[in-house]
């Protein structure tokens, strides 16, 4: 028997989850208080996943790497969430919602989760009102709605531009309303640095408390992760500082499988890279491509004299500007889905047409709009956004267009999982965007925050029963097992070892050679001989990183240093299994563009054939090439076809 | 418009080794900084200069570096998140300062927030007044539809004006009491103004306030220093509520 067994429960698609339900087993109360589950993460995953396995009567202990719970990365989503209410009785259904995500993701994602996942939808939105979640609103009291790219119907539930926020502040009250009770025991400030298995199943971790430098040992009967993305792979992203690949990557050297690591969404609009000192990209919500129409110039010469700083846009005349995405999508224009957009701009700027001084941005101009709207319309429906464009870079975009160019902001691929939310280890889950399963190629927007709060809030709750119901008889875990001693020293090793290198060069260094390799090599455009050279490449940086990173401090103090070096050291990892994955994969689909697999016109081309498969990596040892093994997607309820926006 | 370069700066900063060792100020000084960058990127690139004089670097709390997650708190020339208004010490860019500036740069001051290692402070006494009572007390599941109660639209704007707090703690850093009112203030009143939270409203905010007293933040004087300085705009309008609903609850005990 493959190790890749789906759970995929039989039946009518409409009817699966209904019937796993009702065939799962069930822990019976008094069984509960004496199970206990680590939930690693507290972003809008790991904190509905914490709080609603602590209201059924589960001992949980939940971490992050923050000093609160309420600062995970999913507080900086802005657009909104999806789901299939049809408030806005514009016929959509759970069905259109489905639809559309297996549509959105080019046909990479398993049906029967993606179903699931429409399905729960309206109970996150019932959820969070009760919470006290302050949705916009229209002048009748009822919930209002926004549309969003990719889809024909008005979905999207928004709290300003601060849905992520609103939505997490929500699962942190109810976290921590569960740790006043005394039935979550909250570890801030504690990074996960380890899984530890006890004959064959995740049974604990192995944390690092950051304030003090001790290596701490915690046990459970399961651990879920719920840690986010990897996109600082890239160093420059629109992810936080923090973010980090690590805890997913000790999973898969653990034997839990990676899958399809090459799926990253790169948004188009983000304020642009401003010379050597940046650290980090600034998303610029994409509801803009609304009302900005997307242009660079036609001539080459305003191209060079705009990049010199000769010439400034407004001094482009209207028939000198080339709207790219007009000319070659009439359809849909500037509302063409996110990849489209990136790479319809990396190519004009690749062609020498860029508008800043890099030549590596493109025009999204609003003066249209504000003549045909007015300045007040654009100004209450943006205001705030153009407010912070403003602070980043002293330009007025009421006046002159804004600069955007693309920039890495999702992971869609991660730990492989079953219909459970299991990985390939007994007991260890992987929830939201850790986890690679409902997004496939590309994500749709506002579709993020709906899969973890699903995840944690409605199917990790019962799907987690099915395994501890057979492990009620397992008494407290014991964290002075022999595999917790290995695990332990293991840790401390790795991180003595870094330490003690004592080399020249900040981690800063290596990390941001490291993201010059993927974004030239891995990022939007890929081909063979490009993916070769990214292996080398980071081959060379990994042998540099370990003979030559200088980490400041002390071991046992806050260390911020030896925080960032353990992380990057698993970016170099994962890195590789990237451009491994996207080498494997020779098709393009979604986010991922392989040259060698485009139209005459140099559009995506999917090859259905060969790669209608979720690649899962699973790692053979360090040094040692991994082993790919593949899980069929069957369609039974979609047909295949080639997207087309033109 | 277009960055221009500050050739130099020196940057005096609070140097603290732990919660136990005593602090001092050292100064640094950097060169060839664009006004185009952050002031967090300035700190990145002081910190690499340090690394490689084989210096310490300087500890201070950052993540989402969008004016998000509450956690940068750095106290710049006098004032919480620096001179610029409206805005977090992430967001913060080196344009709002001049070639040759000496840059002050301290940790939130107050007893409640005890330092951890040079500009980073422990701010787990806002965690606990929110466990004492910030919430909504359902479980998951078994709620009614979203629209069941309608809900009246300025109510529901006024209570998202109060729950775009991001829990940074400038508001403390500012007040010269070391006071929490305005933090409290702000959950109470996004969670009153709607009908969800008003249940609880009442024990919501004696539990809180009571936790904040019990914790070592100091008592409010009207000052007004933290609607100043809070990043979000929180007013202090949600103070004057937090009074009556506390005040109520003392009464009717
Ligand atoms: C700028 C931006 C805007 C976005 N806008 C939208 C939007 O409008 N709509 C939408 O649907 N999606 C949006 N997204 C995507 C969405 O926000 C994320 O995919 C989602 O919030 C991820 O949630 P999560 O719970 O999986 O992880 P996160 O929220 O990233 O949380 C990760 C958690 O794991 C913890 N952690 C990580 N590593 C460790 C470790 N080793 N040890 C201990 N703890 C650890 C962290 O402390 C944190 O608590 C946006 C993303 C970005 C970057
Ligand atoms: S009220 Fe303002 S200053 Fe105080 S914690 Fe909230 S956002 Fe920060
Ligand atoms: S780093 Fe998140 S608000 Fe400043």
């Amino acid at each position: 028997m493959s190790i890749l067994e789906s759970k995929i429960p039989a039946g009518p698609l409409a009817e699966k989850w209904n019937n796993h339900k009702s065939a799962i087993k069930v822990v019976s109360p008094a069984n509960k208080r004496k199970l206990e589950i680590i939930v690693v993460g507290t972003g809008l995953g790991g904190a509905s996943a914490a709080a609603s396995l602590a209201e059924l009567g589960y001992n949980v202990k939940a971490f992050c790497y923050q000093d609160s719970p309420r600062r995970a990365h999913s507080i900086a989503a802005q657009g909104g969430i999806n789901a299939a209410k049809n408030y806005q009785n514009d016929n959509d259904s759970v069905f259109r919602l489905f639809y559309d995500t297996i549509k959105g993701g080019d046909y990479r994602a398993r049906e029967a989760n993606v179903y699931r996942l429409a399905e729960v939808s309206p109970n996150i939105i019932d959820q969070c009102v009760a919470q006290g979640v302050p949705f916009g609103r229209e002048y009748g009291g009822l919930l209002d709605n926004r549309s969003f790219g990719g889809v024909l119907v008005s979905r999207t539930f928004y709290a300003r531009g601060q849905t992520g926020q609103q939505l997490l502040i929500g699962a942190y009250q109810a976290l921590n309303r569960q740790i006043s009770k005394g039935n979550v025991e909250m570890f801030n400030r504690h990074e996960m640095l380890d899984v530890v298995k006890i004959d064959g199943k995740a049974r604990g971790i192995i944390a690092r408390d950051m304030v003090s430098g001790e290596i701490k040992r915690f046990g459970a009967h399961a651990v879920v992760v719920a840690t986010g993305g990897y996109g600082n792979v890239f160093f420059l992203s629109t992810n936080a500082m923090g973010s980090n690949g690590s805890a997913a990557w000790q999973c898969y050297k653990q034997g839990a499988l990676m899958s399809n690591p090459c799926f990253v969404q790169i948004h188009p609009t983000c304020i642009p890279v401003h010379g050597d000192q940046q650290s980090k990209l600034t998303l610029m919500s994409e509801s803009l491509r609304n009302d900005g129409r997307v242009w660079v110039p036609k001539k080459k010469e305003d191209a060079v004299k705009l990049q010199k700083g000769e010439i400034r846009a407004n001094d482009i005349p209207d028939e000198d500007r080339d709207f790219y995405l007009e000319r070659r999508y009439p359809s849909y224009g500037n509302l063409v889905p996110r990849d489209v957009a990136s790479r319809a701009a990396k190519e004009r700027c690749d062609e020498g047409f860029g508008v800043n001084g890099e030549g590596k941005a493109v025009f999204l101009d609003f003066k249209y709009s504000i003549e045909r709207l007015g300045k007040d319309v654009i100004e209450a429906r943006y205001g705030n956004l153009f407010q912070m464009y403003e602070k980043i870079t002293d330009v007025d975009p009421y006046k002159e267009p804004m600069m955007i160019y693309p920039a890495i902001h999702y992971s869609m691929g991660g730990t492989w999982v079953d219909y459970n939310l299991m990985t390939t280890v007994p007991g260890l889950y992987s929830i939201g965007e850790a986890n690679f399963s409902d997004h496939g190629a590309n994500r749709l927007g506002a579709s993020a925050l709906m899969q973890g709060l699903a995840d944690g809030y409605f199917i990790l709750p019962y799907t987690i029963g099915d395994y501890l119901a057979d492990e009620i008889m397992t008494p407290k875990i014991d964290v002075k097992a022999p595999e917790f001693d290995a695990a332990e020293r293991a840790v401390s090793g790795r991180i003595e070892k870094l330490f003690n290198i004592k080399g020249s060069k900040p981690v800063d260094y290596f990390h941001k050679k490291l993201g010059q390799t993927m974004w030239d090599n891995v990022g939007m455009a890929r081909n063979a001989e490009g993916l070769k050279k990214a292996i080398t490449d980071i081959k060379e940086i990994r042998a540099e990183f370990w003979k030559d990173v200088r980490i400041p401090g002390e071991l046992n103090n806050l260390n911020p240093e030896l925080e960032k070096a353990g992380r990057v050291a698993d970016f170099l990892d994962i890195g590789e299994l990237m451009a491994r994955d996207a080498l494997d994969r020779n098709e393009s689909c979604g986010g991922h563009f392989r040259e060698e697999s485009a139209t005459e016109e140099g559009e995506a081309k999917r090859n259905d054939e060969k790669f209608t498969y979720v690649s899962c990596w699973e790692y053979k040892g360090e040094g040692e090439e991994p082993t790919l093994h593949k899980e069929d997607l069957v369609f039974e309820n979609v047909k295949l076809t080639q997207r087309s926006y033109k | 418009m277009a960055d221009k370069i500050l050739k130099k700066l020196k940057i005096k900063v609070w140097r603290q080794n732990n919660a136990k060792s005593k602090g001092k100020f050292e100064t640094y000084t950097i060169e060839n900084i664009s006004t185009g960058s952050s002031f967090l990127e300035m700190m990145d690139i002081l910190n690499n200069q340090l690394i490689e004089e084989g210096i310490d670097p300087i500890a201070f709390d950052h993540d989402c570096r969008e004016g998000i997650c509450g956690t940068c708190s750095l106290y710049i020339n006098g004032r919480p998140h620096g001179p610029d208004t409206e805005v977090t010490t992430c967001q913060l860019h080196m344009r709002k300062f001049k070639d040759g500036e000496t840059i002050t740069i301290e940790p939130w001051r107050a007893r409640a927030f005890p330092v951890i290692k040079d500009l980073v402070v422990d701010r787990t006494a806002f965690e606990k007044i929110l466990q004492a009572g910030g919430f909504v007390s359902v479980n998951t599941g078994g709620v009614p539809d979203a629209n069941t109660i309608p809900i009246n639209r300025d109510d529901a704007e006024e209570s998202m004006d109060a729950a775009a707090c991001i829990g940074c703690g400038a508001c403390v850093a500012a007040c010269k009491n070391s006071s929490a009112m305005l933090f409290v203030s702000a959950k109470v009143s996004h969670l009153a103004k709607l009908p969800q939270g008003k249940v609880e409203a009442k024990s919501r905010a004696k539990n809180m306030v009571s936790k904040m007293d019990e914790l070592g933040f100091g008592g409010c004087t009207n000052t007004q220093a933290c609607e100043a300085e809070c990043p979000k705009s929180i007013s202090i309008t949600n103070i004057a509520r937090l009074n009556r609903e506390y005040l109520v609850a003392r009464i009717s005990e």
